[in-house]
């Protein structure tokens, strides 16, 4: 039994790696995740990723910013402390309206943002989960879990096969813990 | 990724030979990895003497009070003010190029985004600290947030444009940080993989510990598009609601409709300038000729020629519209800026924004490196004066001629502008060093198809028509980072 947990397929092209995607597909060979320098256009489709569904969530909290200001704003000017301003109505509809589209815009992309930290587990101080230091620079990265995987001499041809420029089989899931 | 051919005849978005992914990043991280050259210590040493000289007149103007600037009774806004709509303006280019441009998918952002960002930041941070500043007793900021207070609570008005512009310039303050960091997030990591020891322990903190995993990617990018959409509108708020500052008055001069697009055009034409100054620099000191190319250099000269212009139209307007409306202080404050006391500052104003940048119709001008430069400062002082002549000219002569009078600054109010200055250029300048002046990712995005090595590749496998090839050979002359004499045989 080999002490192998990764096999990784290095390319230096990302034509050639979507290249060895469909070898590996074609051959029933799962594919853990493809880590790259640069977003893939029609990886996910590839990879059967559902599309994000973070544009939800900023729609959800643009109304809640919105809803939220425009409430506070009638309790303060209308309910709370109306102001005689030369006998104007109170419930001045369009000078509410800049505040509120500010808030609805800040909800809605801190909202997001944060959402997309949460579900994408990034956050200051979070350990990165590397498996190979140049996947952030020049390297288009498929890593393969190892276990069941097997023969792993099949899966380094074929990989080759595609056009990788390195094949490693790495006993450690990630590189970046010490 | 099938990577679709580009059409022959588009100007290529990377120059240089060999580049590949890795020589991209050695390029773009070279000033963040290596210690800084001598040109970046004298502009460090020179910004924070700047920014010592703005530490000392903020501090003398809390100690002392707001009297120490040159207000009077009839212009109680002058500096400030100017220096706060100049900061902000400056900051919209920023917004504009990640945020529309991407919406517009110009793929030429993609090199200059992430330092315009950074650019919109420091100068929103600029542009806050007037804000702060006077107000004379800073923690009398509180005051401008509806925060439940002893007096009733007495709650701030949300009836006035001045409320609008604290949430708007928050929000777009937070906002831009939000996009621009998280638009840091995987050159960060770029820099954290490459690096060893405390150094690379600070930048996995700094990075949030990104991957580039494809579920990372996919939701980075949906997250970048819904960003830019949403700041779209926002930009433009934003400077709508600074020009209702002065809109929503009855000074004549201020009152009027046509503000918000000026305005917000303006602040494009500025921010662009800005841009301009910086990246020209910076492209030359740090050797990022291959990236920030001369079509980079030009499109932004055309996007300034384009809202100057817009600027001017928007100039004859309030002259129009101040002669049709018959108002006789109306009338009087427009004729003011040119035969009143300030008639050199309206001189300024008409002469750098429109007259000046009209030489850009020119390509010769506009590819001229030298020339842009010495452009973008002229328009950087242009609309400096522009704001200068909409607020301390129309304040200076009004209603009572008695009560007329002059603006004259003291060393605070001078101290006080070039400090902010210098806070610009320490923030940036540390940002080149500390972070990247280009967006790596994006960047290596352009590598397969906008490079110019891919067209040339393409030149060479031959297949197309002669006249796109000449064409495309034709606008490479203008580019000072490719050896045009290479093409001959191509």
């Amino acid at each position: 039994m080999s002490s192998t947990k990764f096999i990784l397929g290095l390319f230096d092209d990302p034509d050639d790696m979507m290249h060895g995607i469909d070898k590996l597909q074609k051959n029933s060979i799962p594919i853990y995740d493809v880590y790259t320098p640069m977003p893939i256009h029609g990886i996910e489709a590839k990879l059967g990723i559902k599309d994000s569904r973070l544009g939800y969530a900023a729609f959800m909290f643009g109304c809640l910013g919105g809803t939220t200001i425009f409430i506070l704003i009638y309790y303060f000017l209308v309910h709370d402390w109306p102001m005689n301003i030369g006998g104007k109505p109170h419930f001045a509809v369009p000078d509410f309206i800049p505040a509120t589209f500010e808030w609805s815009v800040l909800f809605a992309s801190f909202g997001m943002g944060f959402t997309f930290f949460y579900a994408t587990h990034l956050f200051p101080g979070r350990a990165p989960r590397v498996m190979d230091f140049r996947a952030t620079n020049d390297r288009f990265v498929i890593a393969i879990d190892a276990k069941g995987n097997i023969p792993h001499d099949d899966i380094t041809n074929l990989l080759k096969e595609a056009g990788a420029v390195e094949v490693k089989h790495n006993d450690r899931k990630y590189v970046s813990y010490e | 990724m099938a990577s679709h051919k580009e059409s022959i005849i588009r100007e290529p978005l990377v120059t240089g030979k060999d580049i590949t992914y890795a020589k991209v990043t050695e390029d773009v991280l070279f000033p963040v990895e290596n210690k800084p050259n001598k040109a970046w210590w004298i502009g460090f040493t020179v910004a924070s003497l700047g920014a010592c000289l703005w530490v000392f007149a903020v501090s003398w103007t809390f100690w002392y009070g707001i009297g120490s600037w040159g207000l009077n009774k009839t212009v109680g806004w002058a500096w400030d003010i100017t220096g706060f709509v100049w900061w902000v303006g400056i900051g919209h280019a920023g917004t504009l190029i990640s945020a529309v441009l991407l919406l517009f998918r110009q793929k030429w952002r993609n090199s200059i985004n992430r330092s315009a960002e950074a650019m919109t930041i420091f100068a929103v941070i600029c542009a806050a600290t007037y804000v702060v500043c006077h107000m004379g007793r800073p923690w009398m900021a509180l005051y401008c947030l509806p925060l439940p207070n002893q007096y009733g609570s007495l709650w701030v008005n949300f009836n006035s444009p001045l409320i609008w512009d604290v949430f708007a310039i928050s929000t777009y303050f937070s906002v831009s940080l939000l996009f621009w960091y998280t638009g840091l997030l995987p050159d960060i990591a770029t820099i954290r993989d490459r690096g060893k020891g405390w150094y690379r322990r600070v930048y996995s903190v700094l990075s949030f510990g990104w991957t580039g995993s494809v579920k990372t990617w996919q939701r980075f990018e949906t997250v970048s598009l819904i960003l830019a959409g949403i700041s779209t509108p926002l930009v433009l708020s934003v400077h709508s609601v600074v020009s209702m500052d002065f809109a929503t008055s009855l000074e004549p001069g201020w009152h009027t409709t046509i503000f918000p697009p000026y305005f917000v055009a303006g602040a494009i034409f500025s921010g662009f300038a800005m841009v301009q100054t910086l990246l020209l620099v910076t492209r030359k000191v740090l050797g990022l000729e291959n990236y920030i190319t001369m079509f980079h250099i030009e499109s932004m000269n055309k996007i300034i020629l384009l809202t100057g212009s817009i600027v001017g139209v928007a100039y004859i307007t309030e002259f129009f519209i101040a002669y049709y409306s018959g108002g006789e202080y109306e009338q009087y404050t427009f004729l003011n800026r040119f035969i009143g006391p300030y008639w050199w500052a309206g001189c300024m104003m008409y002469g750098c924004n429109v007259l000046m940048t009209q030489v850009m119709w020119f390509k010769k001008v506009r590819t001229n490196i030298p020339m842009s430069w010495v452009l973008s400062i002229i328009v950087n002082i242009g609309m400096w004066f522009e704001r200068f002549v909409i607020i301390v000219t129309s304040l200076h002569r009004d209603y009572l001629p008695s009560s007329w009078a002059m603006f004259y600054p003291t060393w605070v109010d001078v101290s006080v502008f070039i400090g902010s200055i210098g806070v610009f250029f320490t923030l940036f300048l540390l940002f080149i060093r500390v972070f990247l002046s280009i967006a790596m990712a994006e960047v290596k995005l352009l590598l397969k198809e906008q490079s110019e090595q891919a067209k040339r590749k393409e030149l060479e496998e031959g297949h197309l028509e002669a006249e796109k090839t000449a064409f495309y050979k034709k606008n490479l002359i203008k580019f000072d980072s490719v050896e045009v004499s290479e093409y001959e045989n191509a």
